[in-house]
């Protein structure tokens, strides 16, 4: 079969003289979806920065008991915008940088199907970052944390116009979140290289199909709370508040209806990007490619019928709760299973220890242990002892660091030297991931059992009981050498920007399309996209005596 | 008496080992079970993964691996094995959440507890006693607890009786207990309340029928009348003053209902929901600045003369 060439006008517009290096100006007026995945990638660096300094300031304070270093109203507005600004603002564009970057690439196509809309849900994520951090100069940031319950979020009780900074920015970036979502939608639907039908697609895209639906399902939820509070504290409607008519409990599901799927919003995309760094490092076919397929789209359905497990204490009764137990129980099923199908996936290969690959093996103990402990949510009575304590921090965390954040690691250290050209400093970066994976640990596990001890989570500081001063310490410490590790990162990074050594266009001899283009690739991806027949085109082609399509059955 | 009581007081735990009543001990058992079963998936995790990462790992003469994709057995008890846990999991935490959380029916509440932005407030229905930060329960007897808010939401949590349960504006919640052995209990708040979440401290004393029925007939009493001239001062400014207006004191023109009802204040072994110890010196210091001790609470700073503060203090400090 021969190679599908794909046309395009070779000739530059006549009469026109405009040099093609238009430095900041081209990359703010860029609609290319790599230069647009770059900048959402750098947005989540310069948020993480942000929300990593306001974390550190929060655990200084919480380093030894009874301290003062903070007003609890500054420590109030920093853990709110540490949790909303990870969460919207550093995770979010990371993912959508990664699949703005990748998805073209990844399925043979030239750009998004919407390049402008592209860069129009860029910049409203951009703008709705700003604006929520302009409230820190507006008179105060949001204090009633990142999941902003009501009636705490009313004016009666919080007065700054944070929370209003909060609504608005959220709303901004949401409705650049869903325009991204409906461009994936259509980009792998419908601009698929021709060959590459829904079952070569590469498991990566796979994910990012079924994570823009769950997105286009989810969002809404949360944009009309927002719009409902905006109404609550600038009309003095009363949609949330107990007093005038409205409901409490009501913000709670409208946010969890929103909240929960997010969850798995941002960590579909990372199975994604395992189910392709596994295979290429052992040299192996993704073990179960169907099953992950088909657990994903498990995943994506039943995340809408588990929001209640954030809502077990608050009185809604045994019935209610024992259903959303049982549904809770069941997403864990898929979710887990897949640890086992990349177990799998190593087994009986030729793992490299690139430092890609070891974020995907420590992610698949890391995340198990955060796996554990969220199923230790859904048997309720557990679930009554220990919500809102430190338990559900260090949960929490095990899952969107262990979790999200290691894919994203295992991710930028795969796709890097594509996306630069440049590879980066292989022992630096071992240093990296040891200093980090140990200040991780030493971070959160210790909060597993502060949590079981009786410390209840954002408290500004903490009665001197026995153990709780050393533990918090321990965290503490674990916090910065976290730190330390991120600016070790940033080096690495800019240091093989600006001095690293060229990266071929397969430095790992991958299987997928993005491959098979330069490094970093030209601003048109492909000229010619190699025939698609299995779900490892480029293998095929490297191998053609072992490629995938001339097996009928694989299975071991 | 009561001071006797705090001194002998055994024991002044809050972690959700220590259970001190049947409900904690039923989830704790649960938990117990979970975290055998949690350690054992994890073991095979580790084990698993450090395992296939030593054995198979590249080697220079590593030929291309067998290229498997699949299999179909190994995918059913990859599934199959995690649901037998589900299942059986689910059944025994239904039976416990069924245990610790039964039907109320048309059962009256043992008392009544509410949270304010930041402190608690317990009324005994059946007797005039109110109290506030130090809830007295009686032992061996299976409490209905109602839990109410006055402003936003706050969590009723006590990790050595079991469950947490939200107090949330408009809804009334409820909880069970049965203490076993009498003590000091402490918990917190464990729903995000605002600026003072922190210092939001539960202290529960659990004492036996007798000395608990002792309590509530004291505490149903109206409040000691000053003898000495300096709290005598002290009541007249305590009326004069804007206090009255929040504060309640039984038995005299006292009658707010904003802040703590202050009737047996000098019982309490801690003042601002367990933020500090409770004696004239840190009665001082609150009355002098409020702000400055616990920022964001409701309570204004009056510019009060050092001599006020003090007079006040010993009002305060008399209302056994």
């Amino acid at each position: 079969m021969k190679a599908i060439r794909l046309p395009e006008p070779r000739k530059p517009i006549p009469n026109l003289s405009v040099s093609d290096n238009q430095g900041l100006l081209q990359w703010i007026s860029s609609v290319d979806h790599k230069q647009i995945g770059i900048m959402y990638l750098w947005l989540s660096v310069l948020f993480l920065v942000a929300a990593g300094c306001e974390i550190l300031l929060v655990r200084i304070q919480l380093a030894i008991p009874n301290n003062h270093f903070l007003d609890p109203e500054v420590y109030n507005q920093l853990f709110t915008m540490h949790g909303t600004t990870m969460i919207f603002f550093v995770a979010m564009p990371a993912i959508f940088g990664f699949n703005t970057y990748l998805v073209p690439l990844m399925i043979g196509a030239n750009d998004m199907a919407y390049p402008r809309l592209n860069a129009f849900s860029f910049w409203m994520t951009f703008f709705g970052g700003l604006l929520l951090y302009f409230s820190f100069l507006a008179g105060g940031a949001p204090d009633a944390g990142w999941f902003n319950y009501a009636p705490l979020n009313q004016y009666n009780y919080s007065s700054s116009p944070g929370v209003d900074y909060y609504c608005s920015g959220l709303l901004i970036a949401g409705i650049g979140t869903v325009t991204a979502s409906a461009n994936f939608v259509v980009t792998i639907l419908k601009y698929r290289v021709n060959s590459m039908n829904l079952k070569q697609m590469p498991l990566f895209v796979w994910m990012i199909l079924i994570n823009s639906f769950l997105i286009l399902a989810a969002f809404p939820s949360l944009n009309a709370a927002l719009v409902m509070l905006l109404l609550d504290r600038q009309l003095h409607a009363h949609f949330f508040s107990a007093q005038g008519g409205g409901s409490a409990i009501l913000w709670q599901h409208l946010f969890w209806l929103f909240g929960h799927p997010e969850v798995y919003i941002v960590i579909l995309p990372v199975f994604g990007i395992f189910s392709e760094v596994f295979p290429v490092y052992s040299r192996k076919p993704i073990f179960g490619y169907t099953f992950i397929i088909g657990s994903g789209m498990a995943i994506a359905l039943l995340a809408f019928g588990v929001w209640v497990h954030h809502m077990f204490a608050t009185g809604l009764g045994n019935t209610v709760n024992s259903f959303f137990a049982a549904s809770s129980m069941l997403i864990g099923i898929p979710t887990g299973v897949k640890i086992f199908n990349w177990l799998a996936t190593m087994h009986g290969g030729a793992i490299r220890f690139k430092v890609s690959m070891m974020f995907a093996i420590a992610f698949l103990i890391e995340f198990t242990i955060g796996g554990l402990t969220g199923i230790s949510f859904t048997l309720v009575p557990i679930d009554w002892q220990l919500t809102d304590t430190y338990y559900v921090v260090a949960h929490l965390h095990f899952v969107f660091i262990g979790g999200t954040l290691f894919g994203l690691f295992s991710g930028l250290f795969y796709w890097f030297p594509k996306m630069s050209g440049r590879i980066l400093d292989e022992k630096l970066s071992k240093w990296f991931f040891w200093l980090f994976v140990l200040g991780f640990n030493t971070t959160f596990l210790v909060q597993h059992a502060l949590g079981a001890m009786g410390m209840a989570r954002r408290v500004y500081t903490y009665p001197n009981l026995p153990g709780w001063g050393a533990l918090n310490l321990i965290s503490t410490i674990g916090g910065f050498t976290m730190a330390i590790a991120i600016g070790l990162l940033v080096f690495i990074i800019i240091k093989a920007l600006k001095t690293g050594k060229k990266a071929t266009k397969d430095p790992w001899d991958a299987n997928t399309l993005e491959w098979t283009t330069s490094s970093p690739p030209d601003f048109k991806n492909f000229d010619f996209v190699i025939p698609v027949k299995s779900t490892r085109p480029f293998r095929d082609l490297k191998r053609p005596e072992d490629a995938d399509w001339k097996k009928t059955d694989n299975n071991g | 008496m009561i001071q006797l009581l705090y001194l002998s007081a055994i024991n002044k735990t809050q972690s959700i080992f220590d259970s001190a009543s049947p409900q904690a001990e039923k989830i704790n058992r649960l938990g117990y079970g979970f975290l055998m079963a949690a350690t054992g998936v994890l073991l095979l995790v580790v084990v698993l993964t450090v395992y296939i990462t030593i054995k198979f790992r590249s080697k220079a003469n590593t030929s291309e691996p067998r290229q498997i994709t699949g299999n179909r057995k190994l995918e059913i008890i990859m599934v199959g094995f995690p649901m037998i846990l589900v299942i059986v999991f689910f059944f025994w935490s239904l039976n416990v959440m069924n245990a610790v959380n039964p039907d109320r029916g048309s059962q009256k509440p043992d008392v009544v507890i509410t949270g304010h932005q930041w402190w608690w407030e317990a009324v005994y229905p059946g007797s005039t006693a109110i109290t506030a930060n130090e809830i007295h329960l009686p032992t061996g007897r299976k409490l209905l607890l109602q839990l109410n808010s006055a402003d936003v939401i706050h969590d009723w949590w006590v990790p050595s009786f079991g469950a947490k349960m939200d107090m949330i504006p408009g809804m009334d919640n409820f909880l069970w207990v049965t203490i076993d052995k009498p003590g000091i209990y402490e918990g917190t708040c464990s729903e995000f309340c605002g600026e003072q979440h922190a210092w939001m401290r539960i202290m529960v004393v659990a004492q036996p029928p007798a000395a608990y029925n002792k309590w509530l007939l004291v505490h149903t009493d109206k409040a000691t009348i000053p003898i000495d001239s300096l709290a005598r001062k002290g009541k007249a400014l305590f009326m004069s003053a804007s206090c009255s207006s929040c504060h309640s004191i039984q038995g005299t023109l006292a009658t707010g209902m904003e802040g703590p009802n202050l009737t047996h204040f000098a019982s309490q072994q801690t003042m601002l929901s367990g933020m500090m110890d409770n004696n004239p010196e840190n009665v001082e210091k609150w009355l002098s600045d409020p702000q400055k001790i616990k920022p964001g609470a409701h309570m204004p700073r009056f510019i009060f003369s050092k001599d006020s503060v003090r007079a006040i203090t010993a009002y305060l400090t008399q209302l056994k």
